[in-house]
């Protein structure tokens, strides 16, 4: 090669090397990424948000973490006031200590000028995920993911003509999904150590994992339905005798029951995963999880179609359930807050929410949900809707890691571990809420 | 080569007790510094400079994820309320149990393993690799596949229980097992490690001892007691002193196996101190918890190093 010719082979290298590293940081400028946890849902965002790619060219990147080390992440992140996400879907929880710490940017503004109005959504999912401090107009996120507890159960199993005549003649009443918690432990006892299909089976999946949130996101189910209340709701951080009251004792008390009379063994230390393993495998004929799980249940080849029904959480004296699900944030530390605010008014848009629920997400935008024949569209929506109605969240409060480790230990201690009784239990729980709330300086 | 070798030989009549003089360039205090210096300012930066910095937290309320919140001077609060805590005390009672039992039994297993291996006899060479493989292993791998393994319903070792007549428990959710379960594992994973080390300990004794003791006729027994047993102490006391310190800060196995449950009965300190450190980020709260931890292990460690320059002196 002569010395021209290799002068311009090399002018040429330069120029293409160039022209890539500026093609590459042009794609970085026009990248945004989403934080959130890796689950059904998610797989469901990453083929809505192609619409948003196509209709701004802005390319999507995700950054997904399996649950059980979801919130460490991701609080990590914000905490040390990192740039790795630019939108984050957090926990409902975090909402307090997100805004408290300025880890979000607050969007009234925002929503004002897209015309974006808090009132075209579900409240509990307004209150549930947008607003600190509750009950005030000032917002921190878009209701993005509805979700909360509730159970699914073996319908082809609860359809035996053999069982359900047996069950008749045990309990004199059909052999259908549990309306009160009273029933529901029947059904569970009925199953327990059964042999169904040749093989042995137990009654339900319940949450009772000890090391992030998981038992407190079961045991609250109960014991909300029985008059349990984190405060006097007159009076802020006023716990005494509503943590600990008789009714709360009651709701633990029955969780214990469950436990004991209806997991399967070994069913120590089970969340989400633990329960949908548990569920898909055959093992039990009730499942307690989150309705997000709800669509991949349904088309799931082993025990999903007709094989699943679907109910809501059981009444004590009440009814509620707990809340599940998540808005949508910009991160205060993103470079690009712009095109972050720009996807969130695309995902606001109806058309949009629609589609979300279509493609296996759950909208919490009314207009989508109360459309003519939504409960029929999927065999979990009337549930859906119906648990929406009914929910019901813990602390969100900046403590609220101190609130809830404190709750799971003091809960599986009693209910797994077998120690203490469920007055002693709560007793000690309102002392150690008390201490938190005191060295957070909103007690005296 | 040639050049490098004449640079450094010392000039003819020169005193062979002051070679350092006479060579050119670093001297040999420089050149000491110089191979030294990253060390020392890698466990200044890395080691010194954290425990300084965790001893300073532990006197004050910070909190990790609160950088913005007013950091104010608490005295020795945090180690009151850390000493008064009743959740402190049953974690090191926990703590207490987990040691005292995984080493007994890794001494015990290990030295009756180390005698074993100590003796030619075939198939040796595949039995000492065999036993080792457990102590190669993560911790954190040894726990989730344990975990499995003591699944009640198709877990490995309730079936080889129900198969000698025994069976209808569960290992990990019940909490008078369970403190034994991670006894179990953490003895099956670290007993080739003691064993390891005796052995280097009963293959260093010089054979004339036995020599001698045949010829005083002493039984097999009498040579065990009189001469295998004080020459070996001084690598028992090594294995202790390494596997407290392990023990103490035992924390992913554990983790993974039971994560502190059921309850809190397999709660050891460390797993304790991580929870208030990244769960509750009570930072100066869990570094009072973390200075108190690391005193007790130095403390131990002293009475270990004491007790094995003893036995060596014997």
């Amino acid at each position: 090669m002569s010395f021209r010719k290799s002068k311009t082979a090399i002018a040429a290298g330069v120029f293409a090397t160039a022209a890539l590293m500026s093609a590459g940081a042009q794609a970085q400028q026009k990248q945004l990424t989403l934080c959130w946890a890796a689950w059904d849902p998610a797989n469901a965002l990453v083929e809505l948000s192609k619409d948003f790619t196509a209709k701004t060219g802005i390319q999507m990147k995700y950054e997904f973490v399996p649950w059980p080390n979801f919130a460490q992440r991701m609080l990590n992140e914000l905490n040390s006031k990192g740039k790795l996400c630019d939108l984050l879907i957090g926990d409902s929880q975090w909402i307090g200590s997100a805004a408290t710490e300025g880890h979000y940017l607050k969007l009234n503004e925002f929503f004002d000028k897209n015309n974006i109005k808090m009132a075209d959504f579900m409240p509990a999912t307004v209150l549930g995920y947008s607003e600190w401090p509750k009950h005030t107009p000032n917002y921190w996120a878009l209701p993005a993911m509805g979700d909360a507890v509730a159970f699914t159960y073996r319908k082809d199993w609860f359809a035996k003509p053999e069982l359900q005549a047996e069950f008749k003649q045990k309990y004199g009443r059909e052999l259908a999904p549990p309306k009160t918690w009273d029933e529901f432990k029947q059904v569970g006892q009925f199953f327990q150590g059964r042999v169904i299909d040749g093989k042995k089976v137990y009654g339900a999946a319940l949450y009772t994992e000890r090391g992030s949130e998981g038992i407190t996101m079961g045991v609250t189910n109960a014991m909300y339905g029985y008059g349990f209340e984190y405060e006097n709701p007159k009076k802020p951080y006023d716990m005494k005798g509503w943590v600990n009251s008789a009714s709360a004792v009651k709701g633990l008390k029955l969780y214990k029951d469950l436990y004991d009379c209806c997991t399967p063994p070994g069913h120590s230390n089970a969340y989400m995963t633990e329960d949908l393993d548990a569920y898909k495998s055959g093992q039990v004929a009730m499942q307690m999880n989150f309705i997000a799980f709800f669509p991949g249940i349904a088309k799931d080849p082993q025990v999903g179609g007709d094989k699943t029904g679907f109910f809501a959480i059981p009444k004590g004296d009440k009814q509620f359930a707990q809340l599940g699900g998540q808005g949508i944030s910009v991160v205060k530390y993103s470079d690009k807050k712009e095109m972050a605010l720009e996807y969130m008014k695309w995902f606001a848009q109806p058309t949009v929410q629609k589609k979300w629920w279509d493609s296996g997400g759950f909208t919490c935008l009314s207009s989508v949900l109360n459309a003519p024949g939504f409960d029929k569209s999927t065999p979990y929506a009337k549930v859906f809707l119906d648990s929406m109605k009914i929910v019901k969240d813990f602390w969100a409060e900046p403590t609220y890691a101190q609130l809830l480790l404190a709750m799971q230990n003091r809960v599986h201690d009693y209910v797994v571990a077998g120690r203490g009784t469920p007055q002693a239990a709560l007793d000690a729980l309102e002392k150690d809420w008390e201490e938190v709330f005191k060295e957070d300086g909103k007690l005296k | 080569m040639k050049s490098f070798v004449l640079s450094w030989r010392a000039p003819a009549g020169a005193s062979p007790r002051a070679p350092a003089l006479a060579r050119p360039g670093l001297s040999d205090r420089t050149l000491s510094w110089l191979f030294v210096g990253p060390t020392v300012v890698l466990l200044l930066a890395f080691n010194i400079f954290p425990l300084l910095w965790t001893i300073w937290l532990s006197f004050t309320n910070y909190r990790a994820n609160r950088p913005g919140a007013e950091t104010l001077w608490l005295g020795l609060a945090n180690y009151r309320r850390v000493l008064g805590d009743e959740a402190v005390w049953e974690n090191m009672r926990t703590t207490a149990h987990f040691l005292c039992w995984s080493i007994s039994l890794q001494l015990l297993l290990g030295f009756g393993l180390a005698l074993m291996l100590n003796r030619r006899f075939r198939s040796h060479s595949f039995w000492s690799t065999a036993i080792l493989l457990p102590m190669m292993l993560a911790p954190a791998v040894v726990g989730t596949f344990w975990k499995y393994f003591f699944e009640p319903q198709y877990g490995i070792f309730n079936r080889i229980v129900e198969f000698f007549g025994g069976g209808g428990f569960t290992m990990l959710g019940d909490t008078q097992l369970s403190p034994w379960a991670i006894v179990l594992v953490d003895t099956w994973m670290w007993t080739p490690y003691v064993m390891l080390l005796l052995l280097a300990g009963l293959r260093s004794i010089p054979p004339y001892l036995y020599e001698a003791a045949e010829i005083d006729r002493a039984s097999e027994w009498t040579k065990f007691w009189r001469v295998t047993l004080p020459m070996v102490m001084p690598f028992i006391v090594l294995a202790l002193l390494f596997r407290t310190i392990e023990n103490f800060k035992m924390f992913d196995l554990v983790d993974q196996l039971t994560n502190g449950g059921p309850g809190s009965v397999t709660e050891l300190a460390s797993i304790h101190l991580k929870r208030e450190a990244f769960e509750k980020w009570r930072t100066g709260h869990a570094s009072a918890l973390a200075i108190i931890l690391f005193v007790s292990i130095y403390g131990l460690s002293l009475v270990a190093v004491r007790f094995l320059e003893k036995v060596k002196q014997r």
